[in-house]
């Protein structure tokens, strides 16, 4: 993550934010503070309220109670006309009448500048965005990909210190999605703007971010890198939107071990406090779950019995039957290769490992 | 985890923020609120001055239901009562399968001629209502080439008022009726072919429940515009008293204007009771079709398609048999005795009679209630759609937009009696001018065109406005550069819509004008009072004339526009 280093000061800060519709409370006092330069994504199911913190961002939606600072700015009670920003729809909303020229510059021509200087700028951003050649046509005329970088070249005309996204993939098929996924990134670095952009698709929230926000029903669950999201979920919630993981409910024993039928795990982070007698969940992932011959060193081992092999590329999710919990099916990635090698079908038995330092006890 | 992360801290409870509103959206609240006061003097003022005065007395004196008693205790007014709504319900019987069956070969069958079929049946909106009367009178009068038809008995009555309303409203159901065929889903006609279905039972488990909400909605479209219809029943209806005839009586006839208040309120019921079901229906409709809907394509079918083009033929036949007798009439000496051509209706009729000046009032008022009325309506739907804040004026604005539609023209022109000449208003001086004809004619179309207005407005990205926000392009200007380009085809229709309207309108103008600003259709009425019934066909030609040239002029702009704008319209917005 780009520090900037000379001061530790946020580019934008959100302190108790709160935004409510009726009764309905959409924003329940949310904090974040955004670095200069970072890329942060606002990830989290539908409804929860990603695309409203947004728009309160943007001045386009007013926050109930709480404060906006950008670049040692406040910013909470300005009009959309008063802040810093520049934002990309869903829907592009690229002005169908007006030619792709007319659309980049349509922020640039209010600002008094020369027919020449826009001109220039206009050309620097459309070769910027790779369509060099586009500026004499209509919106109608360009494919859903090209008006997204059409609308990503008209929000950057006038050099905003922020970037705001919202869900800008997600009409888009699958491949030009992953390949705009890489290019917003790079132009991102490139420029070194300061970027939101909201999604409710893990892959792309994971992939692109600096940062990753993940919300729930209104509130920020979980602020981290996507490595820490997703190797230290910080509730059930993250652990279980985010990616796929094992859910073994279990009985604490005390001194870090646990009780899953006729079973006993030890470790897991954080298991030492419990009280014994406590029901608690054990959250693993099917990656994260070792079998056969790298099982010998783990404490947790037991024998199992695959119940189903489901093929899904160069991965397989094999789902097996521990002894001593059979009720508790596990579900393990191995890859094609193994299962090749090891001939594992359905009945195939099977010694798998469940590594203390990967499981974690989450509330 | 990273330093920058804030912890979730204890709720502090903090002031509510207030944004600072920036001077632009000052002045589009300003300019919404201008929209909120002018339905509010030119709506809401007089018709609650109306109401005031239906529980006064001549004097002034507040007698609360007295004079409503009184009404109900005259038995020819009680009868005015049965006879409105016993022809509005034959009307609407009559009317609605007619037109019905008309919507069903235009979008069932594979007739031939669709496109002339259709312009042919929507030709009675452009003439004034009159039109039908006079025809009827030189088909079936006394000297009628038709009279045998009837029997014994009279067009002067129930049967001239009946089938001239007919007559008028024919077009305005068949367009509902057609746009709610039209939405109907393609595909349940597929699924159920596919299962095998009868005709006659996809008839009435799929094309009539998907047209249920269309046809109430017409029911009541043609319901409440024979109750309020005051022209036909004026000039053909004889003795045969209707309310709407009560009101122009009580006004003119005896200048009892608190009369006519309280005739108003009685005529207001039943108009306020269709519009409610209507509105109700309106939204049930909406509801109840996806957006994916598909278009349905007949198949040909012999027998059927012949017999319904062979229906189709008749009913324009009908039609332009009633259009064709009034432009016959004006242009012959004396209907039936010398049936020779002649332009004496033209010459010495009307512009020897000195009333042609009342044409060139009515074009100077079409022409300015359709600019000007365009530019509020469409102006007022826009801040009303598309700006933000003051939410608490919006709602206001949605329902006074929607009350003139539920508002007979007599009752709103009457309301403007006793608001514009009460002695203390200081818009008394609009009082017999040419503007309040502009702006009563505006108002009482304001419903439809508000909401072409705001279907056109809701088919734009709702972010184009954020988006200008966010590059400090101020909104008035995107409006001219986006909203008004794009939304064009729907602002010229609103155009059209209220020039043709204020060219045959009559029961809204008939209180307010004055001898320098008499209008065609009131000339018209005098003209036929007199006996002129040549020189009355010939300005009612003319008005037909009028409406027709600016319809064939919005055909042939909107379709440059659409051939010049191409370029950019995708073939969904067509
Ligand atoms: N103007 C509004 N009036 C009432 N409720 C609203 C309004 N805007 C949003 N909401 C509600 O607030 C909640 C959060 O909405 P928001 O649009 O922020 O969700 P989101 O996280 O962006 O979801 P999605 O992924 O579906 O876009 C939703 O439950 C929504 O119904
Ligand atoms: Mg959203």
């Amino acid at each position: 993550m780009p520090e900037s280093a000379a001061s530790n000061e946020p580019y934008l800060k959100l302190e108790g934010i709160r935004k409510t519709f009726g009764s309905f409370s959409a924003l329940k006092d949310v904090a974040l503070a955004v670095a200069n330069g970072e890329l942060i994504t606002f990830l989290g199911p539908s409804g929860c309220g990603k695309t409203t913190l947004l728009r309160i961002i943007a001045g386009l939606e007013t926050q109930d109670s709480g404060t906006i600072i950008q670049g040692k700015r406040n910013i909470s009670r300005l009009p959309a006309m008063k802040r810093d920003y520049g934002i990309v729809f869903q829907s592009y909303a690229l002005f169908p009448n007006l030619t792709i020229f007319d659309n980049v510059s349509y922020g640039l021509v209010n600002r008094r500048k020369g027919r020449a200087e826009i001109r220039r700028r206009v050309a620097e951003l459309l070769t910027l965005v790779g369509l060099a050649d586009a500026g004499g046509k209509y919106p109608g005329q360009l494919s859903g990909g090209q008006q997204q970088r059409i609308a990503l070249a008209r929000a950057l005309a006038t050099a905003p210190g922020l970037l705001l996204l919202d869900e800008p993939l997600s009409a888009l098929d699958a491949l030009e999605r992953l390949r705009l996924r890489g290019e917003i990134r790079a132009l991102q670095q490139r420029l070194g703007v300061t970027t939101i952009m909201v999604t409710h698709d893990q892959e792309e929230a994971l992939s692109m971010a600096d940062r990753v926000v993940v919300m729930n029903h209104g509130v920020i669950e979980q602020i981290g890198t996507p490595q820490q999201i997703y190797r230290e979920p910080a509730s059930a919630f993250v652990a279980d939107f985010v990616g796929k993981v094992n859910v073994i409910s279990a009985v604490a024993e005390g001194g870090g071990r646990f009780r899953v039928g006729g079973l006993v795990l030890t470790g897991a982070a954080g298991a030492a406090a419990v009280t014994p007698g406590t029901r608690v969940r054990l959250y693993l992932r099917p990656e994260d779950v070792v079998i056969n011959g790298a099982v010998a060193a783990n404490a947790n081992a037991a024998a199992a019995t695959v119940t189903k092999v489901e093929f899904l590329g160069a991965f397989c999710h094999v789902t097996v039957q521990v002894a001593g919990a059979e009720d508790q099916p596990l579900l393990i990635n191995i890859s094609r290769h193994s299962i090749d090698r090891m001939n594992l079908v359905e009945g195939s038995p099977l010694q798998v490992g469940l590594p203390a330092d990967c499981m974690r006890l989450l509330r | 985890m990273t330093t920058a992360v804030a912890a979730p801290r204890p709720s502090v409870v903090s002031a509510p923020v207030r944004p600072r509103a920036h001077w632009q959206d000052r002045i589009a609240q300003g300019l919404l609120l201008g929209v909120c006061a002018f339905l509010i003097v030119f709506l809401l003022a007089p018709l609650a001055m109306l109401l005031v005065k239906s529980l006064q007395d001549r004097d002034g004196v507040f007698v609360g239901l007295r004079q409503f008693q009184e009404y109900f205790q005259t038995p020819a007014l009680r009868q005015s009562i049965v006879h409105t709504l016993a022809v509005a319900g034959t009307v609407t019987a009559v009317t609605i399968p007619l037109a019905f069956t008309f919507a069903y070969a235009l979008t069932r069958s594979c007739t031939p001629l669709k496109g002339t079929l259709r312009v042919i049946a929507l030709t009675p909106i452009l003439a004034p209502s009159l039109l039908p009367a006079i025809s009827f009178i030189q088909w079936f009068g006394t000297q009628g080439l038709l009279k045998w038809m009837l029997g014994g008995a009279s067009v002067y009555g129930p049967i001239g008022i009946i089938i001239s309303s007919i007559y008028a409203v024919f077009p305005h159901a068949l367009m509902i009726i057609l746009t709610a065929l039209l939405l109907s889903d393609g595909r349940l006609y597929e699924a159920a072919e596919s299962l095998g279905t009868p005709t006659l039972r996809k008839f009435f488990t799929i094309t009539l429940p998907g047209a249920k909400y269309g046809l109430i909605s017409a029911a009541m479209v043609v319901f409440s515009y024979t109750v309020s219809e005051f022209g036909i029943p004026k000039v053909i209806g004889g003795n045969f008293n209707v309310l709407a005839l009560d009101i122009f009586k009580q006004v003119i006839g005896q200048q009892n204007f608190n009369k006519g208040a309280v005739v108003s309120i009685v005529l207001l019921v039943p108009v306020l009771f269709a519009f409610v079901v209507d509105w109700v229906m309106q939204g049930r409709q909406q509801a109840q079709f996806s957006s994916r809907a598909v278009a349905y394509a007949p198949k040909p079918r012999r027998w059927f398609d012949a017999s319904m083009f062979a229906y189709c033929l008749f009913i324009c036949a009908l039609l332009l048999a009633v259009l064709g007798m009034a432009v016959y009439t004006s242009f012959i000496k004396l209907w039936p005795y010398n049936k020779s051509f002649s332009f004496a209706h033209y010459t010495f009729g009307l512009v020897d009679a000195g009333v042609i000046s009342s044409f060139f009032n009515s074009l100077r008022m079409a022409i300015l209630t359709a600019v000007l009325g365009t530019m509020l309506i469409f102006g007022g739907a826009y801040l009303l759609e598309k700006t933000r804040g003051v939410r608490g004026l919006r709602a206001l604005i949605r329902m006074l937009a929607a009350i003139p539609m539920g508002v007979p023209g007599m009752v709103l022109g009457l309301g403007y009696i006793f608001f514009f000449n009460h002695p203390d208003n200081p818009l008394n001086g609009l009082y017999h001018g040419m503007t309040i004809l502009v702006v009563v004619t505006i108002v009482h179309y304001y419903t439809s065109s508000h909401l072409t207005a705001v279907t056109a407005l809701k088919a734009l990205d709702n972010e184009f406005e954020a988006v200008s926000a966010s590059l400090k392009v101020p909104f008035y200007k995107t409006f001219f550069r986006v909203t008004v380009p794009v939304c064009l085809p729907a602002i010229l229709d609103i155009g059209r819509y209220l020039f043709v309207n204020a060219m045959t309108t009559i029961s809204a103008v008939v209180f307010l004008y004055s001898p320098d600003t008499q209008l065609a259709s009131l000339t018209i009425l005098t003209l036929d009072d007199a006996g002129e019934i040549g020189a009355a066909a010939a300005m009612a030609t003319l008005i037909v004339a009028a409406s027709t040239t600016v319809c064939v002029l919005y055909a042939i702009v909107t379709r440059l526009l659409l051939a010049r704008t191409q370029a950019w319209r995708r073939p969904l917005a067509l």
